[in-house]
């Protein structure tokens, strides 16, 4: 509860309400894989989001084809940055399978045989 | 639904001497990789190891390489699955359960054991224009080099003084680009001085306390902005200088690659000298998670060789939890791969490395 005070606190500092994001480099691309700019993660850190689940489920960064495997780290620095948060304490998001990119229809082709190996 | 006694995910240094060891004690392995060839990161490695004979001082990355492939293809006890592409795994009473995609299949896997060997990933820096065509990572540059013998460009900026970024450049140039200037945040280099000396003495300036401040081209990399930064990392006003590249390579470190590892549920902590989150695992390589273990980059940062050790060890371990190898025998053992890794963490490079481990393994005391 106490950080999270502290890390309001800090946002009332940094932003005066949506329409003033006056950050350097707002529109670089973080997340490639779904074009998520830098604004729009800071804009959902300035509404509050605190975790990297809470910034990819506002701005989908992460969801595309590599899963976060290159922004994931880029998110989370952003995050301590402007939240104050030790870069180490902000871990990663949700991992669920599939954990790389396949087509439902292999998924669903379950192999039949039983050839137990053991 | 497919059962061994032992799985193991990926077909590194680690998974290899992993699946050797096992099998050798008689343990029956399955070996799955999502590339085409095992060997992990071995093969791009065309340079000479460092350390002592034990851990093949002098021998090329690639060899090691070649010579694992040779111990793994004596055991009859190991398949090895390969263009497979684990996308899970899940935990059923006291055994573990992979899916696995090969040939367009999904195959389920059973295991008693899994390793998780699935090594690391590269981190990127943002900077504007880091999303364009010529900026890559060093690992992709040494597959287009060192394995595919295709040029990516001309004049290659590189981002990075540690071993890789010293290494790399040293391979570009041997290939024939010409590395125009190598960048480091930090204000003094990263790596190896023996690596760095061979680079400088062809020409090749290593500028300290500057980083990347943007790239621009029209569709790929036409030239990168330098700038100097102060001690809080702020950029100096007025430092910022233009080189005409083509590629910008990114060796900017890496992180362990914990997907399936997040999914076991096991327990993680923030080391950065290891590469940042890994898995707390104790002295067997086992993770919180009984059955998980870990090794290699995925279990902190490290190098070829210390992966090697690593993935023995949990080789042993398994053997010795599925009753092939008696408690005795796999003291002795184990007790002699761990002082040969405990060789590998020495030096300025090491020291840090290894107290890491060694405050790791306490944790996992605790847990």
């Amino acid at each position: 509860m106490k950080n999270l005070k502290k890390i309001s606190k800090q946002k009332q500092r940094t932003y005066e309400g949506e329409s003033d994001l006056n950050i350097e480099n707002a529109d670089m691309i973080i997340c490639r894989c779904q074009e998520v700019t830098l604004k729009d993660i800071v804009q959902a850190i300035a509404e509050d989001a605190t975790t990297v689940n809470e910034i990819k489920r506002r701005t989908r960064a992460g969801m595309g084809l590599c899963q976060g495997r290159s922004c994931s780290r880029l998110v989370r620095k952003i995050l301590a940055e402007h939240t104050g948060q030790k870069f180490a304490k902000v871990i990663p998001g949700t991992f669920r399978p599939p954990v790389r990119p396949i087509a439902l229809s292999t998924l669903a082709s379950l192999e039949e045989d039983t050839d137990d190996k053991s | 639904m497919r059962k061994t006694e032992f799985a193991i995910v990926g077909a590194g240094p680690a998974g290899l001497s992993a699946a050797i060891e096992a099998a050798r004690a008689g343990v029956k392995v399955v070996l799955a990789d999502e590339n085409q060839r095992p060997g992990g990161q071995l093969f791009k490695q065309i340079h000479k190891f460092f350390g002592s004979e034990a851990h093949h001082a002098g021998v090329r990355g690639i060899d090691i390489g070649t010579m694992l492939l040779q111990q793994v293809s004596q055991q009859k006890n190991v398949e090895i699955m390969l263009d497979s592409v684990v996308w899970g795994i899940f935990r059923a009473n006291t055994s573990h359960t992979l899916g696995v995609i090969h040939n367009s299949k999904n195959i389920h896997l059973k295991a008693r054991k899994v390793l998780l060997a699935t090594g690391a990933t590269e981190n990127v820096l943002a900077f504007p224009g880091w999303t364009l065509a010529g900026v890559m990572g060093a690992g992709a540059i040494q597959t287009l080099v060192n394995v595919h013998r295709v040029l990516p460009g001309k004049r290659v900026l590189m981002v990075g003084s540690g071993n890789v970024g010293l290494i790399v450049s040293y391979q570009l140039l041997q290939a024939g680009a010409e590395v125009v200037a190598i960048v480091e945040a930090l204000p003094k280099i990263g790596g190896y001085a023996v690596h760095a000396g061979k680079v400088a003495r062809t020409g090749v300036p290593i500028l300290t306390s500057t980083t990347v401040k943007e790239v621009h081209g029209k569709d790929k990399v036409e030239k990168a902005v330098l700038v100097q930064i102060d001690k809080n990392w702020q950029p100096l006003t007025g430092t910022e200088r233009e080189l005409e590249v083509d590629v910008v390579c990114l060796a900017c470190g890496l992180s362990p690659l914990a997907e399936l590892a997040w999914i076991t549920g096991c327990k993680f902590t923030d080391v950065p000298e290891l590469g940042g989150h890994v898995p707390i695992h104790n002295e067997n390589m086992e993770t919180t998670v009984p059955g998980i273990y870990v090794a290699g980059d995925l279990a902190g940062i490290e190098e070829a060789s210390t992966a090697i050790e690593e993935g023995r060890l949990v080789g042993i371990a398994v053997a010795e939890a599925l009753g092939y190898l008696a408690a005795g025998e796999a003291k002795d053992k184990k007790t002699e791969i761990s002082s040969r890794a405990e060789q590998l963490r020495e030096g300025p490079f090491g020291i840090a490395r290894k107290q890491a481990k060694e405050q790791l393994i306490c944790r996992s005391l605790s847990e």
